[in-house]
């Protein structure tokens, strides 16, 4: 049995790595990949917390993670509908370009 | 042990998703990713959640990030870095991040906490959960997609059809 | 109180209100303001005679002054109190003013027919009568003294009513400052009078300042040199009066008042505004006399002494100078200076009636002669000068029979004519003087002065042959008959004035007593009345024979030659001629002194005060440059920094907004790294 430390470890790397990947990418699809990334860290980390909890039959952690995964996917349909939208004013998805918000 | 090779795969996933300078190779290291994640949840024993992720995480979102990288793209390769200027800084940042979750794991209770036996969680059992304690936020997530959805073609339609 | 001592201001307001009116005039309704002016004339003439009836008509019972007195303000606890007074004095006053004003504003209906200025010419006319009834009627020395001011004022802008003419402008200024000096004077007196009497009304129901109480308080205080106050007061009131009447040594401005039209020489300077100084005398009499009331016998006080010698120098001062002048209206100008002289001396020596008589038949007689002067004036085409003259007695009859009569009243014919009567009454009572016989004897000179002069400028004027002038392209013709007919009428009245005045009958002197009179011829068997009367006769036949003898004979192409006289004594001539040289010794002193001091005047104003001045505004400038400075360089300059500075931090936060989304998402990651370690610490700690 592995420790549940373990398993938020890991969460917390892979939310780094989303959140790294986020910050650090040109490319607008990449910063969405990493924010899927991260929303995905999260899940694991209530599943965790669900598995290791002194209630597990109430099924909370289960039942925010599912809605949690429904959030994401609509999430990422309607970023990545902007995202295209955006392609098509722009031209481009390089988002050091994209900065006609600039004070 | 399992859990190791499974960790380290999900996490070699998510720096090559962020890493490599093709797109669509990113997104078969994020399919990778994803499937990795969905390991351990079946390895927690939350077997629909492991099964609901690959259908949703893998089937859906991954092609619709495809889709996006095929409808985007520009025919002159990336000029320049990958990376935006000031990186080390993002870097810095998410390390700063991980530091500080690391070192709350670390020093909160769940370091301590007993390691208790697996819970027997039927889809039966998610089942009336949903239709009976969960059902207002199934609703409520039902028309969340709806509504997401439908803006997100709203959004991604072609101009002529608007001016129409 | 009858309504006409209620309404007795309206005599004076309503030619007031006629000026008012035709100030606001055009220059082109001169219909209106000529109708305006003799209108309210008319009326007021209507009223003086009602008021004369009504004198009449209770003069006969009392010869108490009627009064009508107001306060005006107060000062402190103090009314200073105004009013007229209705009394035989101030009734024939106001009927011969109004008298002979109307027929000369008549007249100048004709005379300024050709004029521009029209209008304002009967406008000035209308304040001027309006101003001369308020003196007449005023029962204040103050409210005297301030009409007294309006008719000075008039006078300036009459005799100067042709401006752009330098010696029309010349000759107002000398005729203001003239009677300004004699003014000084009388406003001195004024004020002495009010704070030794308290009032300066004349007439108050016995507390007035020419009633008793006021009078004994005033005579039996003593100042300098021992002369009682009512002296002192007496004498500063008639340097005003030798002011405004010409005498001499102020006289100098009368002749040169001739350069405004001849209906103001007329009005002004021979009827009415000269005599104000004479009615001044003859309304302040009891304070002159010492005595309470008209006294007829002649009084030993000092202030009439001096009254009596001023006016007797002046009558042969003048009349000397008119033997030599050949001017026509200079001649007259002259002769009103000594007639006024006359009136003086017939003050001092005779009293209010005597002086009075002389006044109003002198009014009718000059004001007649200075009219057929303007006639003949203006039949001989703006001609002035009498040797260029002759002849007219043909071309211009009415004029000359008009004229005549008033050189004849002027000279004092015989029994038929007014001016024989006053001047007779003046000689007599100068020769039962108990003074001094001397002002007797000048008076019987100027009287022969008188007639040589007027003969020589009739003969002139009038006689002889025609004078041709190579200028000339008409004949001189007579005037129409709107100037005639008011000669005419003076004419008449030149006449007729005489009989109420004669020894046998004094109705004059009786009505100006409130007393009761007879015909009687015993008048004439008085001590000496009878002696003056051919006296006088004989020196007008002189004079009238000598001027006939000296210039009667003379054909036209002697005019050209120098004046008999001139060839006689060249000197005294030339003498005669230039006035005594009294204009060239004022020009020499007095003017050069106030030349001086006005340079000197200017020279502190331009470089002292001037000077002080500038210096006051450098200061203020300098004080404003200063504070401009302040302003622009630490100011502005601190305001500008401060503004850069808020630039330069806008700026640099503006380099915060990208517009770049990974930009923002780092700084949210440090926020939420911050944030996090915050809670912890906190939650630890």
């Amino acid at each position: 049995m592995t420790a549940p430390v373990n398993y938020l470890l890991v969460s917390a790397v892979i939310f780094a790595i989303g959140l790294a990947g986020a910050l650090v990418r040109r490319n607008a699809i990449l910063v969405l990949i990493g924010i899927e990334l991260m929303l995905n860290a999260a899940n694991l980390n209530f599943i965790a917390f669900w598995r290791y909890s002194p209630n597990p039959e109430a099924l909370t952690g289960v039942m925010f993670a599912l809605f949690s995964i429904g959030v994401a996917a609509a999430e990422a349909a309607v970023g990545l509908a902007l995202i295209i939208t955006v392609y098509r004013h722009f031209h481009t998805t390089d988002l050091d370009r994209i900065d006609s918000m600039r004070g | 042990m399992s859990f190791a090779i499974i960790a380290v795969f999900t996490i070699a996933g998510a720096i090559a998703a962020l890493t490599l300078r093709n797109l669509v190779h990113c997104v078969l290291a994020l399919v990778l990713t994803f499937s990795g994640l969905a390991g351990l949840y079946l390895q927690l024993g939350a077997q629909f959640v492991g099964f609901a992720q690959i259908l949703i995480y893998v089937g859906a979102v991954a092609i619709l990030i495809v889709f996006a990288i095929l409808l985007t793209r520009t025919h002159e390769p990336l000029a320049g870095l990958a990376v935006s200027p000031g990186w080390i800084t993002s870097v810095l940042v998410a390390a700063a991040v991980f530091g500080i979750l690391a070192w709350a794991i670390r020093s909160s209770a769940m370091s301590i906490l007993p390691i208790s036996p697996h819970p027997e969680i039927s889809v039966r059992q998610i089942g009336d959960a949903l239709m009976s304690q969960f059902v207002l936020p199934l609703e409520v997530i039902g028309l969340l997609l709806t509504a997401a959805l439908v803006g997100a073609v709203t959004i991604a339609m072609r101009e002529e059809r608007r001016e129409k | 109180m009858t309504w006409i001592v209620h309404s007795l201001w309206l005599v004076p307001a309503m030619p007031l209100l006629a000026a008012g009116l035709s100030a606001l005039a055009q220059r082109t309704h001169r219909l209106l303001t000529a109708s305006v002016a003799i209108g309210s004339m008319s009326l007021s003439l209507l009223l003086s005679l009602i008021a004369l009836a009504e004198v009449l008509r209770f003069g006969s019972q009392d010869a108490t002054k009627h009064v009508f007195n107001f306060g005006w303000f107060q000062v402190g606890s103090e009314w200073l109190k105004i009013g007229w007074v209705l009394d035989p004095l101030t009734a024939v006053m106001l009927v011969m003013v109004t008298f002979v004003g109307l027929l000369i504003f008549i007249y100048s209906v004709g005379y300024m027919a050709h004029d521009d200025n029209f209008a304002r010419f009967f406008c000035f006319l209308s304040l001027f009568a309006g101003a001369m009834l308020g003196l007449v009627i005023a029962n204040s020395l103050l409210l005297l003294f301030i009409c007294w001011e309006i008719v000075g004022l008039t006078s300036y802008l009459l005799i100067g009513f042709w401006y752009q003419r330098p010696s029309a402008a010349a000759a107002a200024k000398k005729a203001f400052i003239t009677t300004r000096i004699g003014d000084l004077a009388f406003l001195l007196g004024m004020v002495w009078l009010y704070s030794q009497a308290g009032t300066l009304l004349f007439y108050d129901n016995g507390a007035g300042c020419l009633e008793h109480t006021a009078l004994i308080r005033l005579m039996t205080q003593t100042t300098t040199f021992g002369m009682a106050a009512s002296t002192g007061i007496a004498l500063l009131i008639f340097c005003g009066a030798i002011g405004k009447s010409g005498q001499v040594p102020l006289h100098v401005w009368l002749p040169d008042a001739m350069e405004g039209p001849t209906p103001v020489s007329a009005l002004i300077h021979a009827a009415t505004m000269v005599a104000a100084g004479v009615f001044l005398v003859a309304r302040v009499y009891p304070l002159m006399s010492g005595h309470g009331g008209f006294d007829l016998s002649p009084a030993s006080a000092p202030a009439l002494k001096v009254v009596t010698w001023v006016g007797a120098i002046t009558a042969v001062f003048a009349a000397s100078i008119a033997v030599a002048q050949d001017d026509i209206k200079r001649i007259l100008a002259y002769s009103t200076v000594s007639q006024l002289g006359y009136m003086m001396l017939g003050l001092g020596v005779g009293g209010v009636a005597v002086g009075m008589f002389h006044l109003i038949t002198h009014a009718f007689f000059k004001a007649l002669l200075f009219m057929g002067a303007g006639s003949v004036i203006h039949g001989c085409h703006e001609e002035q000068d009498i040797r260029r003259m002759g002849g007219l007695r043909k071309l211009m009859p009415i004029t000359f029979a008009t004229y005549a009569v008033g050189m004849l009243a002027l000279c004092g014919f015989p029994l038929l004519f007014s001016g024989f009567w006053s001047k007779d009454a003046i000689l007599h009572a100068a020769s039962t003087w108990s003074a001094s016989r001397a002002p007797f004897y000048l008076a019987a000179f100027g009287v022969l002065l008188t007639a040589f002069y007027m003969t020589r400028q009739v003969i002139y004027v009038f006689f002889g042959e025609s004078y041709r002038s190579e200028q000339a392209v008409t004949p001189p013709h007579e005037s129409p008959s709107i100037m005639t007919l008011p000669l005419v009428i003076l004419a008449g009245f030149s006449i007729l004035l005489g009989l109420i005045g004669t020894p046998a009958w004094p109705w004059f002197s009786t009505f100006l007593d409130g007393q009761q009179v007879q015909f009687d011829l015993r008048g004439f068997a008085e001590s000496g009345v009878l002696a003056v009367m051919l006296l006088s006769t004989v020196l007008f036949l002189i004079g009238l024979g000598i001027g006939w003898l000296l210039y009667g004979n003379k054909p036209a192409e002697s005019r050209a030659a120098s004046d008999p006289v001139e060839q006689f004594t060249p000197r005294i001539f030339n003498l005669l001629r230039n006035g005594w040289f009294v204009d060239a010794f004022y020009t020499a002193t007095f003017v050069r002194f106030t030349t001086w001091f006005s340079v000197l005047c200017d020279w502190l104003d331009r470089w002292v005060f001037n000077g002080a001045v500038q210096i006051i505004s450098s200061l203020t400038l300098g004080a404003s440059w200063m504070s401009r400075s302040t302003d622009v360089f630490v100011v502005n300059r601190i305001f500008d920094q401060s503004c850069q500075e808020a630039t330069l931090g806008g700026r640099l936060l503006s380099r915060l907004q990208g517009g770049r989304v990974q930009s923002y998402l780092r700084i949210i990651g440090i926020a939420f790294a911050g944030f996090v370690l915050f809670l912890i610490c906190g939650h630890h700690g």
